[in-house]
């Protein structure tokens, strides 16, 4: 692979895991509200 | 009307969002993304499909929870309903009748396909593929045999009432024990299936027997940056179309998901949770299996001659389970792995299109939800009948344009103006951050009201009148000549059948041509969209009544 591919992949791959975590843990952590 | 029953809702937050995610993952994340990112720049695609994922993706999604979570509050789980409350407008209720078309039809060859999988991981288990080659197999399977145009294929038949009753059972058994149990074991299990042929792939070597290229010459084909794709619109349209697919947007299916939320609760996080996941499926699992491994077996040139339509759909279903023979004891696993993961992907799909139905038939005509499902089960029934029978006619194909592509288009496009301009933003916004358990960027609220439409309309432009060329040449040929070549496969290209020659009804044999299943095809969908207005307009002429008496 070429560095350039290398390092689209890895961006890509970073941001797209690091925001589906994130927001999966939130949910996950977040209490359910009372209604 | 639902408000005398029992309102149904979601067991917990976290089946509701793998069922979301659930209903955006589909076989395109597998089938038709890597070979569009390969196709349309490599890794530099990557660039306009996430500004496409977050000026438009994200943004539709918080207006389509939006829309459903509001439409709840009045006992409409379904678009009819829903866009009946959004204004004052009569007609409003008119355009959700695409959210009960679009699933309604789009189910009926979606469980087609979906039914192929299932079969095929059957096939993959008993070593059929060992024996046979599959672009033997999958021609006959099909009835795609010559002068067959109304051939009856009735293994196809088989597998598709089997995915069909399947589906009519897990939905007859309502929200959280039948569709939220089925994503909670699906969703799992196609992630895992995923990872696992993401790493055997990838870990094949050239020392490995029949191996001809790394896997990484693959991954290569598909990241390599090409930065000079960015300067063409044609790479900026394919992005969109993709974003806008893959999350499953402008059917009518995530409204009525939401509807089943309470009027207090977040959508914002839940809509950003279900689409990033969907966007791990895709990028990360989806880009690194059916390229690097047929890259592996096959070469490159082959593959790239293979991806060549923006499709992978030959790819995955004729030439990978050849190539898993390759893989010993393990093939009939890692066919019955990868087709299990195509399978889930399908029917967590399939289940949030009858949902949509079912709730129209419950809350505006009064079903109960086990003869809901049965009405669903059946109208598909008889409409992916037509799809099987006519498949090899070309069917299939039309169903798959005019309900699975163009119809979600102009609902996303309307639904994306009636909610910024006659719903207000105003509200509009209030209805997105109300109860919500993230901070969502008040840039997006200009996004939602300007930006979003925009690239909803270049879409629709850009279907209609697809130039025969690229977008370049099309705008080159506006300026030096007034008007552009249009492309077959655009809207009025088809419409008008262009770059057909000798349109007609039966050949010279008498044998009907495939003009004749298209427009046989397009009339049936024509009936249907008119038919079921027609039922939206009984159910509130009756409502009108009820109201008077």
């Amino acid at each position: 692979m070429t560095r350039a591919a290398w390092i689209m992949m890895l961006i890509s791959w970073a941001v797209i895991t690091f925001f589906t975590a994130k927001f999966f843990f939130m949910v996950l952590r977040t209490p359910p509200r009372e209604d | 009307m639902s408000h005398g029953k029992a309102r149904e809702n979601w067991g917990t937050r976290v089946g509701l969002v793998l069922a979301m995610a659930g209903n955006a993952v589909g076989l395109g994340n597998f089938l038709r993304f890597p070979a569009q990112a390969a196709q349309n720049g490599g890794g530099a695609f990557l660039i306009p499909y996430l500004v496409s994922f977050v000026l438009m993706g994200i943004p539709l999604l918080w207006v389509e929870w939006a829309i459903g979570r509001y439409g709840g509050q009045f006992g409409h789980h379904s678009t009819p309903g829903m866009f009946d409350r959004m204004g004052r407008g009569r007609w409003l209720k008119y355009v959700g009748v695409f959210g009960i078309f679009t699933n309604l039809t789009v189910a009926a060859y979606y469980c087609y396909i979906e039914s192929w999988t299932l079969a095929y991981v059957w096939h993959s288990l008993i070593g059929t593929f060992a024996r046979t080659e599959p672009t033997v197999f999958f021609p006959a399977y099909l009835g795609m045999h010559e002068r067959s145009l109304f051939a009856v294929p009735a293994e196809a038949a088989f597998w598709f009432i089997l995915t069909l009753s399947l589906n009519v059972f897990i939905l007859s058994r309502g929200l959280a024990k039948g569709i939220e149990l089925a994503a909670k074991i699906g969703m799992p299990l196609l992630i895992l299936f995923g990872i696992v042929l993401a790493i055997r792939g990838l870990t094949l070597s050239t020392g490995d027997p029949k191996v001809v290229e790394s896997p990484l010459t693959g991954l290569n084909f598909v990241w390599n940056p090409n930065l000079d794709g960015l300067k063409n619109p044609s790479t900026w349209l394919a992005a969109a179309g993709q974003i806008f697919f893959t999350l499953s947007v402008g059917m009518g299916s995530i409204h009525c998901y939401a509807a089943y939320v309470d009027s207090k609760k977040d959508i914002a996080l839940n809509a950003a949770s279900a689409g990033w996941m969907n966007e791990f499926v895709e990028v990360v699992l989806g880009g690194s299996i059916l390229i690097p491994i047929a890259t592996a077996y096959l070469g490159l040139a082959a593959v790239q001659g293979a991806t060549a339509g923006g499709s992978g759909f030959g790819l995955g279903f004729m030439t990978l389970p050849t190539l898993f023979n390759n893989w010993g004891w393990f093939a009939p696993l890692a066919g019955a792995m990868w087709f299990g993961l195509l399978f889930f992907a399908g029917i967590t799909s399939s289940l949030a299109m009858g949902q949509p139905v079912m709730a129209f038939l419950q809350d505006e005509r009064g079903y109960s939800r086990g003869s809901s499902a049965i009405v669903f089960g059946i109208t598909t029934l008889l409409l992916g009948g037509f799809c099987v029978w006519l498949y090899p006619g070309g069917s299939f194909d039309e169903f798959d344009y005019w309900t699975g592509t163009f119809s979600l288009v102009v609902f996303a496009l309307l639904e994306s103006i009636i909610f910024a301009y006659i719903f207000g933003m105003k509200r509009g916004w209030d209805e997105i951050t109300r109860g919500a358990d993230m901070n969502v960027p008040r840039v997006f609220r200009y996004v939602i009201q300007f930006v979003t439409p925009l690239f909803l309309l270049a879409i629709f432009i850009g279907s209609v009148f697809k130039p025969k060329a690229d977008w370049g040449g099309a705008f080159h040929s506006l300026v030096t000549r007034g008007w552009w070549e249009l492309a077959p496969d655009s809207v009025v290209g088809k419409l008008l059948h262009i770059g057909q020659d000798g349109y007609r009804w039966f050949d010279d044999h008498g044998y009907g041509t495939r003009e004749l299943v298209v427009d046989l095809t397009r009339a049936l969908l024509t009936l249907l969209f008119v038919g079921i207005a027609w039922m939206v307009w009984r159910a509130w002429r009756g409502r009108t009544k009820e109201a008077a008496a």
